[in-house]
């Protein structure tokens, strides 16, 4: 096996040195009737590399890739273009397969870096302080709407009917046991977000209320009219991002009002991965709020020689130390994936993620025009960064599974996304990014037209 | 920036670059980098672009710097140079696990098909997708011998929740509001964290002298208002719960359910299934076990593995093979399929690009191979426990074989040494510390896990290194309260980062 390097001569001269005759010397505390001694059943033996990379190929050459496709599926994971040398970076050992930086004279690396994603993630989002990163945008959701519950000491989150439903999902998983009151909405097919029902559901009780931007439609809300709403009742405004790109193009949700910012980071470096692992990104627009935000920090210090160094900090808020008392049970950050979102951004930087966010939605406007002159489709935004809604006047889980029939991914269907919801049905929601070609937009055009006619 | 420093080490002038042949200093991205330059190709903007923002351009300077490639790549390899990691060595992290990460997994996860493939992938198009989370489902049920399991947990943590809301849910099907969950002293502290995040109240049992649970105690505490008892198998003693099947039969008399915390099952696999314990749910932290990356901190998975009296409670979404040989995803679009699932708990189906690393290792391994995994992790340990207890204090040294991991303690320090000086004479030494400080049951507590990807050879080097740092430890030698001498940085004051939190850059006054 070509990962145990024991010979069996060290494991009988291991085994001397021990004291023990054999190897079920030392599982002499498992109970005889819970040992396995034979064979593992259904299990197969080890393999070659050659063999198990084969047999991995043929698993992976059954699902179509995005780039062998025109492809515009988005809705909370985007597609974009990751430099090579991102991966090569984080295949870099030394980053690959390191802990968790609780050493820090020797985790420098992966501590200066985390220092400077956290200012990466602060600049855009417009806050003073964002953490290390957390599991993934729809967790990070829950955690900011549990923050609120202890900033504000209210338990009931007024959540946007347009904030992607897996978020809103997970929200009312978590809340139902604790006791959390979580007031949503569906979302309502018009050309711009509704905020008078959104604002009107804000009463005393309210901790927090949770908008995405852009939305679940990709249609862009007034954060600043949300803000100022929520600030009168005393709650807190959470803006959720799950396309980071946008923030190229369009105002950070701090400048706008937001208390809290959180979002998906997947979209800068990481990749789709079929839906995993991501990058939950957090950040709060006041630094005085940072002890009762959840997951890691990395701070600046100095070590016994006065040079400038970072250490992870703050950690008196976490499970290791409080045990129940903790703002939050989370343990694992989303550290390499918080390396690529910051080695993509620092190749992008300012210029770059700018004409980034100008391409996206250069060629989002270029798909809107050419899906509105099919007969049958409707756009429905009249705003979006690099995603809207189209109405197919039929139902369009269908449409897309007739489309990836033909080699075509056409977007995510609201009926995939609310199947209780019949009104939403004949939604679409499409994406584009800078990968997207020409020839693609014209290639969805064509089959959307040869599939409604 | 200076990079010399005045103890006579590295003797000389500061030089221009602040660095010094391989001993690298790197300023920081923000001090670097450039406001209008970029890495990236991609075309300017033409001024008369279409524009549907709805008037929310951004309109201020973000703040952000860019890199060209070649600065790129330096910074971060830089970088990188002033990280510890498992492939520059030992890196002995008890209740961590740290083990080779075999490259073969790397070139899997990038496999296009996985790696380019969005989550809400019309299923016709994902299936080979949807088998591998399959496949990998059926290899850790039956591993651990339990009929259910849930892929979508993020992290061990994560796992954790997933399994004690599948409880809770499980209670409540029943009407049964109990209110307590049991966590033995020597839990990590995810254990009581996941508990109070799932709505319930927290009680410690204590540990016996011989560092497992204590039985009689836990018994006398089971009752009507006892949700569950969280407990892990192997335990952070490093030693192994001979009592379990008993602790589980009487925590199912009393109505309760067992929760294993299973990020030891690196020690069993293969040679103990959980589910012939008694355990109603156990998460396995993918990384530890089945040797994914850990990237200085994440991602991990938690993968949870469930009784028959509680699969039918496990989180959407989930894959099912139908009769026919297709996979399908039972997601929200399906209620009809759903039962009693507890909801969902993540976006998407879990961290893909782990189960595709850990299936490769379990496809590597077999199931001869993973049986030796255990055993070789055991063996490890127990010759390191037995190769300093003569020098260290080992509390558990008595209680019969540890696990994967061996304990010690700070007993016998003179002048005020600590664990925390022996750990960072071992970096002088070219280590990475052990686990220090946990369990908190242990004074001066240090883990150590060798796991089984070292050879004899190196464990006897570790050994000889650890013994003269303990020894020095034991002399009462002065200089290890200043250790370490030759890492890119001394000791690092954490009491001035926690006091004054400086969480982000910001450009220096320029007066």
């Amino acid at each position: 096996m070509r990962y145990l390097p024991l010979t069996d001569t060290d494991r009988g001269d291991m085994l001397a040195k021990i004291g023990a005759s054999s190897i079920d010397d030392l599982f002499v505390d498992v109970p005889q009737e819970a040992r396995l001694d034979g064979p593992i059943h259904g299990l197969p033996m080890h393999a070659s590399e050659m063999a198990v990379e084969a047999h991995m190929r043929r698993r992976s050459k059954k699902n179509l890739a995005a780039a062998d496709a025109p492809f515009f599926l988005g809705a909370g994971a985007y597609r974009h273009h990751v430099p090579a040398s991102v991966d090569h970076i984080i295949q870099r050992g030394e980053f690959l397969t390191a802990y968790t930086p609780y050493q820090p004279e020797i985790a420098q690396g992966t501590l200066q870096m985390l220092f400077e994603f956290q200012t990466q993630v602060a600049r855009l989002y417009g806050c003073e302080v964002a953490n290390a990163s957390m599991y993934d945008g729809s967790t990070a959701c829950w955690e900011a709407i549990l923050m609120a519950g202890r900033v504000k000491k209210r338990n009931k989150a007024v959540l946007s009917g347009a904030l992607h439903p897996h978020y809103t999902e997970v929200a009312k998983t978590m809340a139902k046991f604790i006791g959390y009151e979580i007031a949503d909405a569906q979302p309502s097919i018009q050309p711009q977000p509704d905020n008078s029902g959104l604002i009107a559901r804000i009463d005393d009780e309210t901790s927090c209320v949770v908008v995405q931007y852009p939305d679940i439609l990709g249609r862009i809300p007034d954060l600043a009219e949300i803000a100022e709403a929520a600030h009168a009742k005393g709650a807190l405004l959470i803006a959720v991002n799950t396309e980071p790109v946008a923030l190229g193009a369009i105002k950070s949700p701090g400048e706008l009002g937001a208390d809290i910012v959180v979002g998906e980071g997947q979209s800068i470096g990481v990749g789709l991965q079929f839906g995993g692992p991501y990058l939950g990104l957090f950040a709060v627009r006041d630094k005085k709020l940072v002890r009762q935000m959840p997951g890691r920090l990395c701070g600046e210090t100095v070590d016994a020689e006065g040079k400038r160094g970072f250490v992870l900090t703050l950690s008196t808020r976490e499970q290791h130390i409080r045990r129940e008392k903790a703002t939050s049970n989370i343990c694992t950050n989303s550290g390499l994936c918080a390396l690529a979102f910051s080695v993509h951004m620092s190749l992008l930087g300012e210029k770059g993620l700018r004409q980034l966010a100008a391409e996206n939605h250069r060629l989002a406007c270029l798909t809107a025009d050419r899906l509105a002159q099919v007969p049958g489709v409707t756009v429905l935004n009249d705003n979006f960064f690099n995603e809207f809604a189209v109405t197919l006047g039929q139902d369009a889980r269908q449409v897309v599974r007739d489309l990836a029939a033909k080699g075509v991914l056409a977007g995510v269907s609201l009926g995939r996304l609310y199947p209780d919801v019949d009104s939403l049905s004949d939604a679409l929601v499409v994406a584009t990014t800078e990968t997207t070609s020409e020839e693609d937009i014209e290639a969805l055009g064509a089959a959307l037209e040869e599939a409604l006619s | 920036m200076a990079a010399t420093s005045e103890d006579g080490l590295h003797n000389g002038p500061a030089t221009t670059t602040g660095n010094r042949a391989l001993m690298l200093e790197e300023p920081l991205l923000f001090e670097i980098g450039h406001a209008d330059e970029t890495g990236v190709d991609l075309p300017e903007p033409a001024a008369d672009a279409a524009n549907r923002l709805g008037g929310f351009d951004r309109d201020t300077s973000i703040g952000l710097k860019g890199l060209h490639e070649p600065e790129a790549v330096r910074h971060y390899t830089r970088l990188s140079r002033q990280n510890y990691g498992i492939d520059l060595g030992l890196f002995p992290l008890g209740s961590c696990t740290m083990k080779h990460n075999p490259r073969l997994n790397e070139k899997v996860a990038r496999m296009p098909g996985f790696a380019d493939l969005h989550p809400m992938a019309p299923q016709s198009t994902a299936q080979g997708a949807l088998q591998v989370i399959h496949e990998l489902g059926e290899w850790l049920k039956t591993l651990t011998g339990m009929p259910g399991v849930a892929m979508s947990p993020k992290a061990g943590a994560h796992g954790e929740l997933c399994g004690i809301l599948a409880i809770r849910a499980a209670l409540e099907a029943r009407g049964d509001a109990r209110k307590v969950v049991l966590c033995p002293e020597s839990a990590h502290g995810t254990n009581p964290a996941t508990a109070a995040f799932a709505g319930y109240e927290v009680e410690d049992i204590p540990a016996t002298d011989e560092g497992r649970v204590d039985f009689e105690a836990l018994k006398a505490r089971l009752g009507p208002d006892i949700a569950a008892v969280m407990i892990t198998n192997p335990n952070t003693c490093g030693l192994f719960e001979r009592d379990f099947k008993k602790i589980a039969d009487a925590v199912h008399e009393a109505g309760g359910f067992v929760y294993c915390d299973g990020a030891n099952f690196n020690a069993i696999v293969g040679r103990v299934r959980p589910g012939d314990l008694g355990v109603d749910a156990m998460h396995i932290n993918l990384h530890k076990t089945f040797s994914t990356p850990h990237g200085g901190g994440g991602p991990g998975s938690g993968p949870v593995v469930f009784s028959d009296a509680l699969a039918p409670f496990a989180p959407l979404p989930f894959v099912k093979q139908e009769d026919d040989g297709t996979y399908y995803l039972v997601e929200e679009e399906s209620r009809e399929h759903r039962g009693p699932s507890f909801g969902r708990m993540t976006a998407f189906h879990g961290q893909m690009g782990m189960f595709t690393r850990a299936l490769t290792y379990m496809l590597s391994h077999g199931a001869d191979g993973l049986k030796q995994v255990s055993e070789d992790a055991v063996l490890n340990a127990n010759y390191v426990l037995r190769s300093l207890e003569d020098l260290l204090h080992a509390p558990y040294a008595d209680s019969g074989p540890c696990m994967h991991e061996a304990l010690f303690g700070d007993a016998g320090f003179e002048n005020g040494l600590s664990t925390l000086d022996l750990a960072k004479g071992l970096i002088d030494e070219g280590y990475h510390p052990m686990t220090v400080y946990f369990p908190l049951v242990v004074h001066g507590a240090m883990l150590v896990e060798p796991t089984e990807t070292e050879s004899k050879a190196a464990l006897d080097q570790f050994i000889t290194a650890f013994r003269s740092v303990a020894e020095r430890a034991k002399a009462g030698d002065e200089g290890l309260k200043q250790a370490p001498y030759y890492a890119p940085r001394r000791r690092l004051d954490e009491t001035l980062a926690a006091r004054k939190p400086v969480l982000a850059w910001t450009e220096p006054d320029r007066d």
